[in-house]
């Protein structure tokens, strides 16, 4: 029987509760307070008493299905009442199916390799709008939900729907209380108006609007301010491709659309057909019990079924079977016609069956292609069905999966019936829901199957992880006098010796030559003394593949060894793009900008170092000037480091007192950044220990007798030493400000590094202002180490800021015999200059990528502070002073 | 706080009654009080309406009610009905 009466949607829910009366709110803050109750009550339960009240529930659920079934098609006068036995027994059967073996009290997923574990928390009172469509299995399902998540409910079902949903809330509270629930854990609105909606919306104890309704009701719920559950409109188009097994599909459209009449918003909207299958499919419709309407009987039917004024279907028509819908149109139909099918050229208002119809009417429409099928369904989700549900039926795996990407929809079911279908865990492994989420498209927060995991709250309790750390440094590594011998070892059909004039000139090349085995093609690549450039590795990398090398030897300081790495970077890796590779980055494995690992040529990079300060030959850094913008490039990946590093004494006898000074304690700020460093680890302490117990040794002798075999040796080594624990554990603050310092003003980079080491010794042993954030640090240990360092050295002292004040005294001492300026102001630079300067400095300093593992993070004031105390010079007194913070 | 009367053990069993009982006690008592709920794991939404009334009786007298012993699963329940701030808690 069809009456205007059948169906009324729910208006909007005002936003004013004044008209409540005073005893209303009484009533209604009284459920309020027994939900809140009874939610805290829930909070000390544990999984077994969950368990134990759901399965009670469900049992329940189940024994009444039929009983609650007949009370619901009575009184909405809406719907089949088998199909609606059915959804009950999905809403319970089928939902305890899917939680039954779900935790969802204490941890409730653990992830141990990710040091994580998941705990619940339940949300609280829920405020839950039940629809009339659906009415007692969405209250069964809501019950059970709130049970498994130690929740508390106050329904407020569709005022048609009130008798027998209440009649569900108290089938559900039974069944909970006999098995130790907590009182008050649902309860119902008694006839209810919408200003109670609205007031228990906007309930400070309500923790969360659970709305499965309509528009209106949905967006009372969103405006509330609470955070909500809501559902969206549908409008399901469904794609019958030519593929498809076409007896398959037409029996799930009619199981799916006149399943409980129509009436579950994910059934069947506008069947979009191939042209090639068009007619036998209608004709199979017709052949299961379809009338296929006329174009005088679809216009008929659009005219009746769906309000001119609005676009929309009229609530009459809702849930009604087929044969009274075609009644009510004078159109005399077969009395077993289950679906009456209506043809549609197109979508929109002009073609009005184009729009949800919750009954057994569906439009079809023929398409004359995959292109133009795909079309009108997009035409026909964005015609009120957005992030909804749509189905295919397709054997194409390319076409489901472009259907899949086309098409903005919750769900997307696929050769199976879309209301059925959606509701999960009956023709496929969706979540079994009676509440779809439909995402932005609908105005809803989420496109999941609202399930429990919508009811809680999940904490997650995140451990911190073991940070993996790492050694790296080339293979082999040849030292001590006449290392390059074992050049010999390594058998190449082109080298390419990269070096610099001045090697050539003093017979390095030559002695190089002499161990590369007999029958190997050489070249000789000549780049200048000088930081490379871009058109300098350029070049290099035309005779590298002039020469098909397969073997580079990088002899020279470490800008010649820097020149190569980059060379043999772009000889194996062509694109490889040097701007992006360069790009800044926090963390070396979680940097954006990946090397390559596609290789065109293989090439080896042999390295021999002829200073010992840098370490080229051992890191994974290369520095890159680019003049046309004016500014220097660094790259940093372990893919750069040598696969050889030869360090031979030989080749650093020669090296002028100047350069041993500067390399020297280049090679010692090595050492000192490295110790103190955040990505510091017993692997490069114990390298950067040694070097600097190294080079206090050897550097002053080095530097003094030039010609000391054992000296040049010993630093030679100490500097690869120091390079090895750098590599790994980074540098610090000191670089930065070097960095800075040296490339605003010119001054050598070991140089600029003495003028800041004894001021940065002393800032990173002082108690932090501010420390730097890193997994790979366990407290703060500078003070202490920078203690040991002095321990090592046998400085003396007594207490932790004895032994630092000794280091930085011992650091002093060896700058002075080295001859090094004592402040920046000895080297001319007037206080004037400098401070026009500092804007910059500090600024490059800041930028600069070095400081990230320095144990303090400098602050901008801090830098400029330190460039002022490297002006202002060290000297006992002054370094004294500073180290009045040690901690 | 140590000071103040300590009264009998509210009974596991029948955590509701005993509250009941506390309140009417506390009618006739002299002073402030402890409650000790040592022995109270679980409690349900009779007892907390008995707490409830137990915490009205205590300030209409101008009384302090000191709860002792309360686990914490029970003081989160406290704390959600917002009952925390009507007593003092002691272990």
């Amino acid at each position: 029987m069809i009456t205007t009466e059948t169906v009324k949607e729910r208006v909007q829910i005002p936003l004013a509760t004044e008209t409540l009366s005073e005893e209303r709110i009484a009533y209604l803050e009284g459920l309020v307070s027994q939900a809140k109750i009874a939610a805290a009550v829930f909070t000390q339960f544990s999984q077994e008493d969950v368990d134990r009240i759901v399965k009670a529930m469900v049992l329940a659920g189940l024994g009444q299905a039929q009983y609650l079934a007949r009370l619901a098609v009575e009184e909405t006068k809406l719907g089949v009442m088998e199909d609606k036995v059915l959804k009950n027994m999905c809403a319970t059967e089928f939902t305890y199916n899917y939680i039954k073996d779900k935790r969802t009290v204490g941890v409730i997923r653990e992830f141990p390799e990710r040091n994580l574990v998941e705990v619940a928390e339940p949300v609280g009172v829920i405020f839950s709008l039940t629809p009339i469509t659906n009415p007692t299995s969405t209250v069964l399902f809501k019950c059970i939900m709130a049970v498994k998540t130690r929740n508390a409910v106050i329904f407020s079902p569709h005022p048609n729907a009130w008798r027998c949903c209440s009649e569900a809330v108290k089938i559900m509270y039974e069944a909970a209380l006999k098995q130790g629930a907590p009182e008050g854990v649902f309860t119902c609105l008694e006839s209810h108006t919408l200003q109670d909606n609205a007031y228990l919306m906007r309930h400070k104890s309500v923790a969360l609007i659970d709305a499965t309704g309509g528009p209106g009701a949905v967006k009372a719920a969103y405006s509330s301010g609470k955070p909500a559950l809501g559902v969206g409109p549908g409008n399901t188009p469904v794609y019958l491709e030519k593929t498809a097994d076409v007896s398959v599909a037409v029996v799930d459209i009619i199981v799916s659309k006149t399943f409980d009449n129509g009436t579950i918003c994910a059934s069947e909207q506008t069947v979009v057909i191939d042209d090639e299958i068009y007619d036998v499919v209608l004709k199979k419709f017709a052949d299961l019990g379809a009338h296929i309407c006329n174009e005088k009987e679809t216009a008929l039917l659009a005219r009746t079924v769906i309000d001119p004024a609005t676009g929309f279907m009229q609530p009459m028509a809702v849930g009604q079977k087929a044969t009274d819908i075609a009644r009510l149109i004078g159109l005399t139909v077969k009395p077993e016609t289950k679906l009456l099918i209506a043809p549609i050229q197109g979508v929109g208002r002009e073609h009005p069956l184009s729009v949800e119809k919750l009954f057994p009417v569906l439009a079809v429409y023929r398409a004359k292609s995959v292109d133009e099928a795909l079309k009108v369904c997009v035409d026909v989700n964005h015609a009120g069905g957005l992030g909804h549900t749509a189905v295919i039926f397709s054997r194409n795996d390319e076409i489901i999966r472009k259907f899949g990407e086309i098409i903005n929809a919750g769900r997307i079911i696929v050769n199976s019936p879309g209301s059925v279908g959606a509701l999960g865990a009956v023709y496929n492994d969706l979540v079994p829901t009676f509440s779809f989420g439909c995402g932005t498209g609908g105005g809803n927060s989420t496109t999941d199957n609202v399930n429990i995991y919508h009811y809680l709250n999940i904490k997650r309790v995140a451990r911190r992880t073991q940070a993996h750390m790492w050694f790296r440094v080339p293979n082999q590594i040849y030292f001590n006098l006449n290392a390059v011998e074992n050049v010999h070892q390594f058998p190449s059909r082109s080298t390419i010796i990269v070096t610099n004039p001045a090697l050539e000139q003093i017979g390095h090349v030559d002695l190089v030559r002499r161990y590369i085995p007999e029958g190997t093609r050489v070249h000789v690549s000549v780049i200048p003394d000088a930081e490379p450039e871009v058109k300098v590795i350029m070049r290099g990398v035309e005779e590298l593949n002039l020469y098909k090398a397969d073997q580079i030897i990088a002899l020279g300081g470490g800008s010649v060894i820097d020149a190569a790495k980059i060379m043999k970077l772009k000889y194996e890796s062509p694109d490889a793009d040097l701007e992006e590779l360069a790009a800044p980055f926090l963390d070396l494995r979680k940097r954006v900008v990946q090397y390559p690992t596609e290789k065109v040529n293989r090439v080896r990079l042999i390295a021999i170092p002829t200073t010992s300060g840098t370490g080229s030959e051992v890191t994974p850094f290369a520095v890159l000037t680019d003049k046309e913008k004016a500014r220097k490039v660094t790259l940093a990946d372990y893919s750069l480091t040598p696969d050889v590093a030869i360090v031979d004494p030989q080749f650093v006898m020669s090296m002028p007192k100047g350069l041993t000074a500067d390399t020297g304690i280049d090679c010692l700020t090595h050492g000192l950044e490295a110790i103190v460093s955040s990505y510091a680890s017993a692997y490069t302490d114990c390298n950067a220990m040694e070097s600097i117990l190294m080079t206090f040794k050897y550097l002053p002798v080095a530097f003094e007798h030039p010609g000391d075999e054992e000296a040049r040796c010993m630093m030679h080594n100490a500097a690869c030493i120091a390079a090895m624990a750098f590599s790994n554990a980074s540098v610090g603050v000191n670089h930065a400000l070097a960095h800075s310092f040296g490339a605003r003003f010119g001054v050598a980079h070991g140089r600029a590094n003495a003028l800041m080491l004894p001021h940065v010794i002393a800032y990173n042993a002082a108690v932090p202002s501010k420390f730097v954030p890193s997994p790979y640090q366990k407290g703060y240990v500078a003070h202490k180490k920078y203690a040991t360092v002095a321990d090592l050295l046998g400085l003396g002292g007594h207490t932790v800021e004895e032994k630092v004040k000794n280091l930085i005294a011992a650091t002093e001492q060896l700058l002075d015999q080295l001859g090094f300026p004592r402040s920046i102001a000895d080297l001319g630079i007037s206080k004037k200059e400098f401070e026009r300067a500092m804007p910059e400095l500090t600024k490059l300093a800041f930028d600069d990528p070095s400081w990230r593992s320095n144990p303090r993070m400098p602050l901008m004031s801090e830098l400029e502070d330190l460039f002022w105390k490297a002006h202002q010079g060290r000297g006992v007194a002054r370094v004294a002073s500073a180290s009045q913070q040690i901690a | 706080m140590s000071l103040m009367p300590v009264w009998p053990k509210v009974d596991e069993e029948r955590v509701a009654e005993a509250l009941q009982e506390a309140g009417e006690k506390l009618e006739s008592a002299e002073g402030d009080v402890v409650l000790d709920f040592s022995s109270v794991l679980r409690i349900d939404a009779k007892a907390l309406m008995a707490l409830e009334e137990l915490a009205g009786v205590a300030d209409d007298k101008g009384v302090k009610v000191a709860l002792r012993g309360v686990n914490v699963s029970v003081y989160k329940v406290f704390k959600l009905v917002k009952l925390t701030s009507r007593f003092s808690f002691v272990n």
